[in-house]
């Protein structure tokens, strides 16, 4: 029988490997049977405060506590909104107040947070520590019954990403769209028993979809590695090697951050031979470095966003690349078709540019509460009007090579890549612009320096303005220069000239 | 001393960073911030820090990366 919920192998699983450590921050860990039991502890919970399919703010540090928060949820018929405390406050705001959640589960070091922020909000949501749930009565029958009644179409979780209005967008994903992207993904990359996952990405992302639900259908073992060791490279790889760390599927910059400063001179990862990378483009020389130190490791690039439930395309890099080679998207998992558009909404011809969009179950539902900027981005299908078929509009322009890969091009609209995470450069904008000591301000990016430079004109330095922006935007947004000036330079038509601006950055003028 | 004070006020305006002991340990310094700082680093002073170096004791403290810095310049 096909599964239908997320969590359908989690018992099994148990009852095959009780014993065995499921997730682990590296010092502490909860096993497949202890995982299984917050589980049935925190649906029976939500079932008794009668919160059914409605969503359930987590707002935990990242731990196997949170994992098990998060599938604790859907247990009791719910879905789960991730908040971190890496976040600025304003955004939990806008997030808590968007989605309006019965509850809020939080841990002893958030909780303060948390309550402050549902008090400022006048929210009627409940904060509940998750080590309140240790004493819950399991009550069986109950989630029997619920996980009788749920359907694969139901939300499991929303992740929120940027929104160019300064409003970031709640992306809801269903059962359906999550285990097909599972089952994919496990079988390009090989997941299995003894996979033991090196976890890197923010449990807020869609991105920590690759380790969570393989580890409990496979009874892999996933490390949420601490966020201090990426900034150390040996620290890093030796915490691979102590954990036998065998598969990775980590943001391009965190590689890079261990091949730039010649670790690999120093340490190897031993037991790596498993490597997925995307969110943004890997430099070649990186890549080579890579795959010179781990020759008989597979190197996967992954691409998709997360309004389509996870990554959609890979494309294995089985060899050295040239200087000038930019790494392939390559080609659609099963079950998904790329669509390439043109203007006029016709089909891109092989070699011709065009706008990526993405058909299949793997689309998700759209933003939460969000029905103007849902239709924006999830449209009819244009290449027919025979039937409702909703597809995604990415803004990504591609186009697809000679062999038939997937190449990317650019970017439609102010949409950029940076550090591995999707930034609207509005949302910057939008966010600066509403403080009263600023009159107007642009925000531009050098891609070769990965940088985000802002400018603007008003009554405030660079310094107390960067300090105000750290309550705001999370970190990979925060402007990595800062340019106070007379007047922006304007474009004959009276818009603010992001060429001039980004040419004058470059020049080092101001 | 007063130059590499310079660089990290520019990545964090908020700390004091030389009351802090522990800023690669507490995540006051990320991954972001130290390929910065090892580009600025490299840029005023000459030196290049490589994965050796890149540990935890040599960062935690605006001495400890005074001190790297000096010793890297005195191997030149």
């Amino acid at each position: 029988m096909n599964k239908r919920h997320v969590l359908d192998d989690l018992k099994k699983t148990a009852a095959r490997l009780p014993e065995k450590t499921a997730f682990s921050d590296g010092t502490h860990g909860l096993t497949f049977a202890e995982l299984d039991a917050w589980c049935d502890r925190v649906g029976s919970f939500l079932s008794s405060e009668g919160i059914v399919r409605q969503p359930v703010v987590v707002f935990m540090q990242k731990s196997p506590e949170e994992v098990a928060a998060f599938f604790g949820v859907i247990r009791g018929g719910c879905y789960y909104v991730p908040v971190d405390e890496e976040m600025p406050e304003g955004r939990i705001r806008l997030i808590l107040r968007q989605v309006q959640s019965p509850l809020v589960i939080c841990d002893e070091e958030t909780k303060e947070r948390a309550r402050e922020i549902v008090a400022a909000e006048s929210l009627s949501s409940r904060v509940v520590c998750f080590s309140e749930f240790q004493t819950q009565e399991i009550f069986s029958e109950t989630l029997e019954d619920i996980r009788a009644a749920a359907l694969d179409t139901d939300p499991v979780y929303i992740v929120f990403t940027s929104g160019s209005t300064g409003i970031p967008k709640g992306v809801v994903a269903c059962h359906r769209s999550v285990i097909d992207y599972v089952e994919q993904l496990s079988e390009v990359l090989g997941f299995d028993e003894n996979t033991v996952f090196g976890n890197q990405s923010p449990l807020y992302f869609d991105a920590c979809l690759k380790e969570l639900y393989p580890t409990i259908i496979y009874g892999a073992t996933t490390y949420l590695i601490p966020r201090t060791a990426f900034a150390m490279p040996t620290v890093l790889v030796e915490y691979l090697n102590t954990h036998r760390i065998n598969t990775i599927c980590w943001v391009v910059s965190a590689l890079t951050m261990i091949s730039a400063f010649n670790t690999f001179d120093v340490v190897k990862p031993k037991y790596l031979h498993t490597i997925a990378f995307g969110s943004e483009v890997f430099p070649v020389r990186q890549f080579n470095l890579w795959k010179e130190a781990l020759p008989d490791a597979t190197f996967t690039n992954l691409y998709g966003p997360t309004e389509t439930s996870g990554r959609c395309c890979y494309y294995r890099a089985d060899r050295l690349c040239a200087e000038d080679e930019v790494i392939p998207i390559g080609r659609p998992f099963l079950n998904r078709e790329i669509i390439l558009l043109k203007e006029d909404n016709t089909r891109a011809l092989p070699g011709e540019e065009g706008e990526i969009c993405i058909r299949g179950n793997a689309v998700t539902f759209g933003y939460y509460g969000d029905a103007e900027r849902t239709a924006a981005a999830f449209v009819q299908n244009p290449l027919h009007d025979l039937y409702p078929e909703t597809i995604y509009r990415t803004g990504d322009i591609g186009r697809f090579d000679a062999d038939g890969n997937l190449c990317f091009v650019s970017r439609k609209d102010y949409q950029i890549k940076h550090m591995g995470h999707r930034v609207e450069l509005g949302e910057i904008e939008v966010n600066v612009d509403l403080l009263e000591t600023v009159k107007m301000s642009a925000c531009v990016y050098d891609a070769e320096k990965k940088k985000i430079v802002l400018t603007y004109v008003g009554d405030v330095t660079e310094k107390e303005l960067l300090l105000t922006l750290k309550g705001k935007l999370p970190r990979y947004m925060l402007p990595n220069v800062l340019r106070r000036t007379e007047a922006l330079p304007l474009t004959p038509n009276g818009k603010i000239d992001r060429k001039t601006l980004l040419a004058a950055y470059r020049e080092g003028k101001s | 001393m007063k130059e590499l004070l310079e660089i990290l006020e520019e990545l964090h305006p908020e700390v004091a960073f030389e009351e802090e002991t522990a800023l690669v340990d507490d995540g006051i310094l990320d991954s972001l911030d130290i390929v910065s700082l090892i580009g600025e680093i490299k840029r005023v002073f000459d030196v290049t820090v490589t994965a050796g170096d890149i540990i935890p004791e040599n960062f935690n403290t605006v001495q400890a990366m005074m001190d790297l810095i000096t010793r890297l310049e005195d191997e030149d």
